[in-house]
């Protein structure tokens, strides 16, 4: 449903993300569509391998060799930032877009006190003053929940659990106080009852905060409980994206509705699950047409020959709801109209 | 001594662990000396019933793990013992344990660390059977072959390697290699969590498939909720190199008795945006097993605590037919405080 007030943050179009690799072109991100409106929380779900980490760090200019962006508009507040210099990027970086990973142990800096590393951020970025600095570290600290924050600012991040490590990359990030908080795995490492008190940090500080998250993530259960859209990736590409209660009432591509029916539901017994034949492709052998072609069900029951030849297009089925599947593609007319 | 298992009837107990402890040695200083302990199983005891699946769950560095490796007797324990078919296993003689090794095995997390990389995967799945001297040469291909169709792989993939292969396929690799000894009871730690999640119910099915087929006991380990409640039987619950609860999985999902088992049924995401359910959010970190805290291991993070669970280890009692518990205050309703809320559904 799109409310004409919300304003849209960043829009990615057409990206593609290409690795030149001895053994061949692995092209990770392939013309990858999608948007986040101020203060939304996005969810990009996906398996291992499926370009979930590679469409984050070329929104965040960090592709190195042998990667490369190929094509596609990064729209961020207005401007492109594939056009951006190096120093225009290092700016907006860790100060209006920031970005965590899934290890935060060996995101910290060892040999430096947290706090000395949540302070940095600020004397880089506003040139505070040490003291000044350290305070509002602490602050900061204690926002994220970290208990004793006063005491625990001189820890080292060998010192710290896994949870804590993580509530101080989120300090980290936010200190700058950013619109666009891209969150890769946050949760995947840690235990289940810490994943939950980080969903919930994360959850409280989008609402106080008003920050916006792309929450990147292999697991629908983490997604359902905080994502307002979705985006599911399969092999470089977005196959569908949707509403969260769209995607899991009304999934349409086979993919997302295979692995829906795919993951034991707590509360929800069955005797058997569903099953999607065969593996996650090659990205660097992909076949020819639509990725999921050689594994797909639908497409065999319902008799397309032109899977198996040419990629469909995103196409838009209901409002705010798009499928990249023959199934819901005019096959007639040339291209349907390429929509974000 | 033998270990006949006929006269077990199903739903009779075949494996059964009583009073289990396992703890490392930390040494430290110039002497290498055992400064410290980390207290992975801490006295455990649970009963394993013939043909049914017991899962057990918990978080990273619990004791899972341990437990399962030390009940097939890879590790020895500090003390208590491990019945198969009523027969002590750490009492066994050379002889008896080969005979035990065919009857017990485990099927591993991670199935390329545990392939050999450099023998084809036909040779691996027929190790087990050359130690045994079991059939002939033409006989043991034979059942490798019979056992790789049995878990969906052509006969020809016998002559690759491991690394032609991909995880889920590898893992069924590793199924057929512990099955081929036609074992009873095999233990499965966390079999599908290195896997690719479109491939973890192709696993999940293909498990329960051949404990039809094979009427095998299986031990399932996984810190999955989801997944245990899919698979199990019977569910333990594991904290601190403890067991916590044990029940049915009906009962144990639907009322759940000790708070950590509410609390990490309540933490578990569910894919289901209208799932609306209480969330407990457990305060404080995973502590770990060396030195736990006194008392219930739980206690620091227990929001029912009082000082009997600070000094006093709870017993593991059976509180109502086939439901156990550790817990001094079972039975209480979760209390209505400022930790719990409807699950939030900001947009
Ligand atoms: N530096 C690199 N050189 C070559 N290939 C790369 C490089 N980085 C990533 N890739 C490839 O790009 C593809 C997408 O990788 P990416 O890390 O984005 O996946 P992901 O969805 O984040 O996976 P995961 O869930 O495992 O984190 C993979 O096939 C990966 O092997
Ligand atoms: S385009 Fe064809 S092969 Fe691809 S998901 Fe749709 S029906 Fe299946
Ligand atoms: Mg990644």
């Amino acid at each position: 449903m799109s409310d004409k007030t919300v304003k849209s943050l960043l829009t990615v179009s057409h990206l593609k993300t290409h690795f030149f690799t001895e053994d061949g072109v692995v092209k990770a991100v392939d013309d990858v569509s999608f948007h986040i409106n101020e203060g939304e929380i996005v969810g990009l779900v996906g398996e291992s391998g499926c370009g979930k980490t590679v469409t984050s760090l070329s929104i965040i200019g960090l592709i190195s060799k042998p990667g490369k962006v190929v094509d596609g508009e990064i729209l961020y507040e207005g401007q492109d930032l594939l056009k951006l210099s190096y120093e225009q990027l290092s700016d907006i970086r860790g100060n209006r877009i920031s970005m965590i990973f899934q290890q935060p142990q060996t995101s910290l800096n060892p040999v430096f006190t947290v706090g000395e590393q949540v302070a940095e951020v600020l004397q880089i970025h506003r040139g505070m003053s040490t003291k000044e600095a350290w305070e509002h570290a602490v602050e900061m600290l204690s926002q994220v929940g970290i208990p004793s924050p006063e005491k625990r600012a001189f820890a080292y991040p060998h010192e710290l659990s896994g949870g804590q490590a993580q509530r101080v990359m989120i300090a980290m990030a936010l200190i700058m106080k950013p619109n666009l908080l891209i969150a890769d795995e946050p949760t995947t490492a840690l235990d289940v009852t810490i994943q939950a008190q980080i969903l919930d940090l994360m959850r409280g500080l989008n609402k106080k905060m008003g920050t916006a998250i792309i929450l990147i993530t292999h697991d629908l259960g983490v997604i359902a409980g905080i994502a307002g859209r979705v985006a599911v990736m399969y092999a470089g590409k977005i196959v569908e994206q949707s509403t969260v209660e769209t995607l899991f009432e009304d999934p349409r591509h086979p993919y997302t509705k295979g692995l829906i029916n795919s993951i034991p539901i707590l509360g929800r017994v069955k005797n058997r699950l569903e099953v999607i034949p065969g593996v996650v492709p090659n990205l660097i052998d992909l076949p020819q047409g639509c990725a999921f072609a050689p594994r797909c069900e639908a497409r065999t029951a319902n008799g397309l020959e032109i899977c198996a030849e040419q990629m469909p297009d995103m196409t838009p089925i209901a409002d705010g709801h798009e499928v990249r599947c023959w199934l819901y593609t005019d096959q007639d007319k040339p291209s349907p109209k390429k929509s974000l | 001594m033998h270990l006949d298992t006929e006269h077990i009837a199903p739903g009779e107990i075949l494996v059964e662990v009583k009073n289990l402890v396992k703890y490392f040695p930390i040494r430290g200083g110039v002497l290498r000396r055992v400064v410290d302990w980390v207290k992975a199983v801490d006295g455990v005891s649970f009963g394993i019933r013939r043909g049914e699946t017991l899962g057990l769950v918990g978080e990273s560095g619990c004791g899972k793990t341990t437990l399962g490796i030390t009940m097939l007797r890879l590790l020895k324990p500090n003390s208590g013992q491990v019945d198969f078919a009523g027969v002590n296993i750490y009492d066994l003689n050379t002889e008896q344990l080969k005979m035990m090794r065919r009857k017990m095995q485990i099927i591993f997390q991670d199935p390329y660390a545990s392939l050999n990389p450099r023998k084809p995967i036909g040779e691996s799945i027929m190790a087990g059977l050359n130690i045994h001297g079991i059939g002939t040469r033409h006989e043991r291909v034979d059942i490798m072959l019979d056992m790789l169709q049995k878990v969906g792989l052509e006969g020809y993939y016998a002559h690759r390697f491991p690394h032609e292969f991909s995880g889920g396929q590898r893992q069924r690799i590793g199924i057929a290699r512990a099955l081929a000894l036609q074992p009873e009871f095999v233990i499965c730690d966390e079999p599908i969590s290195a896997l690719d999640v479109s491939i973890q119910s192709q696993v999940l099915n293909l498990l329960k498939d051949l404990q039809d087929e094979y009427h095998l006991t299986y031990l399932f380990i996984a810190h999955n909720l989801s997944v245990v409640e899919f698979i199990s039987d019977r569910v333990a619950v594991m904290y601190l190199g403890k067991i916590v609860e044990l029940a049915a999985r009906e009962e144990l999902f639907s009322h759940p008795l000790h708070y950590y088992t509410q609390a990490i049924m309540s933490a578990i995401p569910i894919a289901d945006p209208k799932a609306n359910r209480q969330r407990i959010i457990l305060e404080g970190e995973v502590p770990t097993p060396i030195n736990p805290p006194s008392g219930c291991h739980f206690h620091p993070r227990c929001p029912l605590a009082t000082q009997e669970c600070m000094l006093e280890e709870p017993p593991f009692l059976e509180v109502k037919p086939d439901h156990w518990v550790a817990c001094w205050h079972i039975g209480l309703d979760i209390p209505v405080n400022s930790q719990l809320e409807e699950m939030p559904r900001e947009r």
